[in-house]
C-alpha cells in the first residue's frame, strides 16, 4: 500500500493547457501515471495528446469527473484563479485535490481553507511539488506522480517522506534511492503559512500504513507544525523517524524563498523545532546530507 | 512588502481609524507650511517623526551624532529645526544594523498629552489559518517581550473568515483594554476598522504600537492609532495597485531589488560563502550544512526549479557584488530542470566574470553526466563535490585557506 495515492489513482490535471500544467502532465504519462482527464474552461471537447494518449478536456472538474471517474486532481493554475480551482475540485467531489501553484494570496487561502471544513476533499499543498507513490517497473516506473517531483529518482519500498520543501525532498529521496532502500509514498505539503494538510496529518497517516516502516520528516522555519508533528510522534507514533530542520541559519524577520519560511516574534525557530524533534526521539540528521543514514541507523 | 508609518496610517484611514493629525514632508521646503499647520490646528507641540523601515526609531541615533529619531517640538521654529537634522541623515537604530538607513520623508504631527497606552495587532494564526486580533494593555512596549513574560496580559480574539469581524468581537476586545463609556465604544468602531484594513488590503499584519488615550483640546480624551505599522502580502499586490506605489525602492536592498528583476530570491547576508542554489528549502540547509562545518554564509540565493542560463548568470553577477564573498558554493539537484543546461550557464558565467575565487560546484540529477563532462571540459579550476557534505567541506576549507 502507500498513503494518499496508488498507482491505480485517476487523476486529471486543472490547468492541462498551461505551459507548466501541459508539461507536468506530459512526464506524469511518461511515468505511467492514470492522467485520464484534463480541465481548461473553454477548451471542453479538445484533447491533450502525449506518447500516443489521448486526454480529454473538460470546461468544469464536475463534468471530468462524472466522464471519467478521477479521484484526484493536480492544480497548475495561476495565482489569481488558484484559489477557485482548488474549490471546483471540492465541489466536484474530488478525494484528493494537489494544489501546486506558488504565490496564491494568503487571504485566499484563508478562505479556502475555512470553505473546505466538514469537506470530504483533502488538500495538499499549495506551493508544493506534490506527491508520488513508486511503481514497480525501471526507475520506479508506473507510479503516481501528482506535481512536479521527478519520479525516476523514487523505489518502490517502505520509507515515507514528509516535507514543506520539493527540491530537500528529492534531497532525502535520492539519497534513499542511492542506498537501495525504496519509497512507499512522498509526499511534499508546501512552503506557505496556510495550507491543506500538516507535516501531523501525514505523519498519521503514515503510521495507519502498514506498507511504510519508518519515516523522513523534513521541517523548516516558521509556525509551528512540526512541534505539533513531534509531540503527537512522541505519544503515539509506532515507527522510526528521522529528520532535518532548514534554516538554523537564516535571519529572524526574512522570508526564506518560501513565504512561510519566517521566524518573527521569535517564533518558528530552527532550534526549536529541532529540541521537540530530540525531546520526540526523532533521529535529527546534523546536515541534510544525512537524512537517510539518520533513519536507517534507526532501523 | 513593508510601508511607511505615515502610508500605514493613509490605509487606516480609508477605513475609519481615527488617527492624530499629521502630514508627510519630503523636504526642508515643505517642513515649514505642514508645521504651520499643525500649529494651526490648536496643538501646541508638534512632533517630527522620521521614516524609515524600522522600528526603535525613538531611541536611535544619527550618524550626525543627532540623538532621536522622534522629536517633540514647541514651536514651528523648533520643529523647522529638528527636521534640518533629521532628513537626509542616516538613522542608527536597533533594528537598522550599524549601516542606518537614509531619512528621507518626516512625518510631523500634532502632539498630544498621552494618557495610556495599548497594543493592538491583526495578523494570521498558522496554527488556525484564521485572521487574530491581539490586544495588550502593555502598549509602547516589546510585544514579544509581553509574550514572553506575560503572555496573560495578551487578549486574542480568531475571527472566522466566513463570517467576518462581528460587532461583539470587537467589544470583547475593546474591554480587554478595560477601556469604558465614549472611549469604549469609540475603541471598538477602532477595532473594527483596524480588522478591516488587514483584510481589505490583504495585509500580513497590521500593528497599532501604541494605540493611545489622548487627551484633546477641550479636556475631553479620545483614542487613536499613535503609531502603526503594515506589511502585506507580495503575493496579493497585483491586485492593489495603490499600495504598490507606496513602495520605498530606498528601503531594499540594492542587491536584492537586481535579484527581483531576474526572478530570483537573494537574500544578504554577512559572510563569505555564497551559495547559488536550486529551491528555497535546499537554499536553506546549504547556508546551514556552511556553518556546521565552519564557514559563513553570504547569502541565500534560489535560482527556483526551472532556471534557466540567463539567470546562473544574473545571479554569479549579483553574489560577485558582494565584496565580502570569498567564495562560492554551487549546490543544484535537477530532479527536472537539466543539469547540463546548469553547468553551460556556470561556464559561461564564470568565463563573463573573469572570477578568480574558488568555485565549488554539487551537481545532482537529471543529465548529470552531461552536465559534469561540460564542467570538466571547460578547462577552468571548478572544485567538484561529491555529495552537499563533500562540496560544503571543500569550499569552507578553500576560503579559509
Amino acid at each position: 500500500m502507500s498513503i494518499l495515492v496508488t498507482p491505480n489513482t485517476k487523476v486529471l490535471v486543472q490547468g492541462i493547457t498551461g505551459s507548466f500544467g501541459a508539461k507536468h502532465a506530459q512526464l506524469s504519462i511518461d511515468y505511467g501515471t492514470l492522467i485520464v482527464a484534463g480541465v481548461t474552461p473553454g477548451k471542453g471537447g479538445q484533447f491533450f495528446e502525449h506518447g500516443g494518449q489521448k486526454v480529454p478536456i473538460f470546461d468544469t472538474v464536475a463534468e471530468a469527473v462524472k466522464q471519467t471517474g478521477a479521484t484526484a486532481s493536480a492544480v497548475f493554475v495561476p495565482p489569481p484563479f488558484a484559489a477557485d480551482a482548488i474549490l471546483e475540485g471540492a465541489d466536484a467531489g474530488l478525494d484528493l485535490v494537489v494544489a501546486i501553484t506558488e504565490g496564491i494570496p494568503i487571504r485566499d487561502m484563508v478562505k479556502v481553507k475555512r470553505a473546505l471544513v466538514g469537506s470530504k476533499t483533502r488538500l495538499i499543498g499549495p506551493n508544493c511539488p506534490g506527491i508520488v507513490t513508486p511503481g514497480e517497473g525501471k526507475d520506479s516506473h508506473g507510479g503516481c506522480r501528482i506535481g512536479i517531483a521527478p519520479g525516476y529518482i523514487n523505489k518502490k519500498g517502505h520509507i515515507g517522506v514528509l516535507s514543506r520543501s520539493g527540491t530537500l525532498t528529492y534531497e532525502a529521496v535520492w539519497q534513499l534511492t542511492s542506498r537501495g532502500v525504496g519509497q512507499s509514498t512522498c509526499v511534499g505539503i508546501g512552503g506557505d503559512p496556510v495550507n491543506g494538510t500538516s507535516h501531523l496529518d501525514i505523519i498519521k497517516m503514515f503510521n495507519d500504513d502498514p506498507d511504510t516502516h519508518g519515516i523522513i520528516m523534513i521541517g523548516e522555519i516558521g509556525g509551528s507544525a512540526e512541534e505539533e508533528a513531534a509531540e503527537w510522534i512522541k505519544k503515539n507514533c509506532q515507527k522510526p523517524v528521522a529528520g532535518f530542520i532548514a534554516g538554523t541559519t537564516a535571519p529572524p524577520g526574512r522570508r526564506m524563498g518560501h513565504a512561510g519560511a519566517i521566524v518573527s516574534g521569535g517564533k518558528g525557530t530552527a532550534e526549536a523545532k529541532i529540541a521537540a524533534f530530540k525531546d520526540a526521539g526523532i533521529g535529527v540528521a546534523a546536515t541534510p546530507s544525512e537524512m537517510a543514514d539518520t533513519l536507517l541507523k534507526m532501523m | 512588502m513593508n510601508i511607511h508609518e505615515y502610508q500605514a496610517k493613509q490605509l487606516l484611514a480609508r477605513y475609519g481609524v481615527a488617527v492624530p493629525f499629521e502630514l508627510p514632508a519630503k523636504s526642508l521646503a515643505e517642513v515649514r507650511p505642514v508645521a504651520e499647520k499643525i500649529a494651526a490646528s490648536g496643538s501646541a507641540k508638534i512632533v517630527v517623526k522620521s521614516q524609515i523601515h524600522a522600528g526603535g526609531r525613538g531611541k536611535g541615533t544619527f550618524k550626525s551624532g543627532f540623538q532621536g529619531g522622534v522629536k517633540v517640538a514647541s514651536s514651528v521654529d523648533e520643529a523647522v529645526s529638528f527636521a534640518e537634522k533629521m532628513l537626509g541623515n542616516v538613522l542608527v537604530t536597533k533594528q537598522t544594523g550599524p549601516e542606518g538607513r537614509l531619512v528621507q520623508t518626516l512625518l510631523i504631527a500634532s502632539g498630544a498629552k498621552i494618557k495610556k497606552e495599548f497594543y493592538l495587532a491583526v495578523l494570521l494564526d498558522r496554527a488556525t489559518s484564521r485572521p487574530v486580533i491581539m490586544a495588550s494593555t502593555e502598549g509602547g512596549m516589546d510585544i514579544e517581550e509581553v509574550a514572553e513574560k506575560h503572555p496573560e496580559k495578551i487578549f486574542k480574539q480568531y475571527i472566522d473568515p466566513a463570517v467576518g469581524i462581528m460587532p461583539f468581537q470587537a467589544r470583547k476586545v475593546a474591554a480587554s483594554l478595560g477601556l469604558k463609556g465614549d472611549l469604549f465604544n469609540a475603541a471598538s468602531k477602532l477595532i473594527i476598522g483596524v480588522y478591516t484594513t488587514w483584510w481589505e488590503c490583504d495585509a500580513s499584519m497590521v500593528e497599532l504600537n501604541p494605540l493611545a488615550v489622548v487627551e484633546v483640546a477641550d479636556g475631553k480624551e479620545s483614542i487613536v492609532a499613535l503609531d502603526a505599522k503594515i506589511s502585506l502580502d507580495d503575493n496579493a499586490l497585483y491586485r492593489h495597485k495603490d499600495i504598490m506605489e507606496m513602495r520605498d525602492l530606498n528601503e531594499e536592498a540594492p542587491l536584492e531589488i537586481e535579484a527581483s528583476k531576474f526572478n530570483l530570491n537573494y537574500i544578504k547576508l554577512d559572510g563569505s560563502i555564497a551559495c547559488l542554489v536550486n529551491g528555497a528549502g535546499l537554499a536553506m540547509a546549504t547556508m546551514d550544512i556552511i556553518q556546521h562545518f565552519g564557514g559563513n554564509p553570504a547569502n541565500f540565493l534560489d535560482v527556483g526549479g526551472g532556471a534557466s542560463k540567463d539567470q546562473v548568470s544574473a545571479a554569479f553577477k549579483i553574489i560577485l557584488q558582494d565584496p565580502h564573498v570569498k567564495g562560492i558554493f554551487v549546490n543544484i539537484f535537477g530532479g527536472i530542470m537539466d543539469c547540463n543546461v546548469i553547468a553551460t550557464g556556470i561556464v559561461a558565467a564564470v568565463k563573463e566574470t573573469g572570477l578568480k575565487l574558488p568555485l565549488v560546484v554539487r551537481l545532482e540529477g537529471n543529465n548529470v553526466l552531461a552536465g559534469k563532462q561540460t564542467l570538466a571540459d571547460s578547462g577552468l579550476t571548478i572544485i567538484r563535490g561529491d555529495t552537499m557534505a563533500d562540496a560544503a567541506k571543500k569550499v569552507v576549507e578553500a576560503v579559509g585557506k
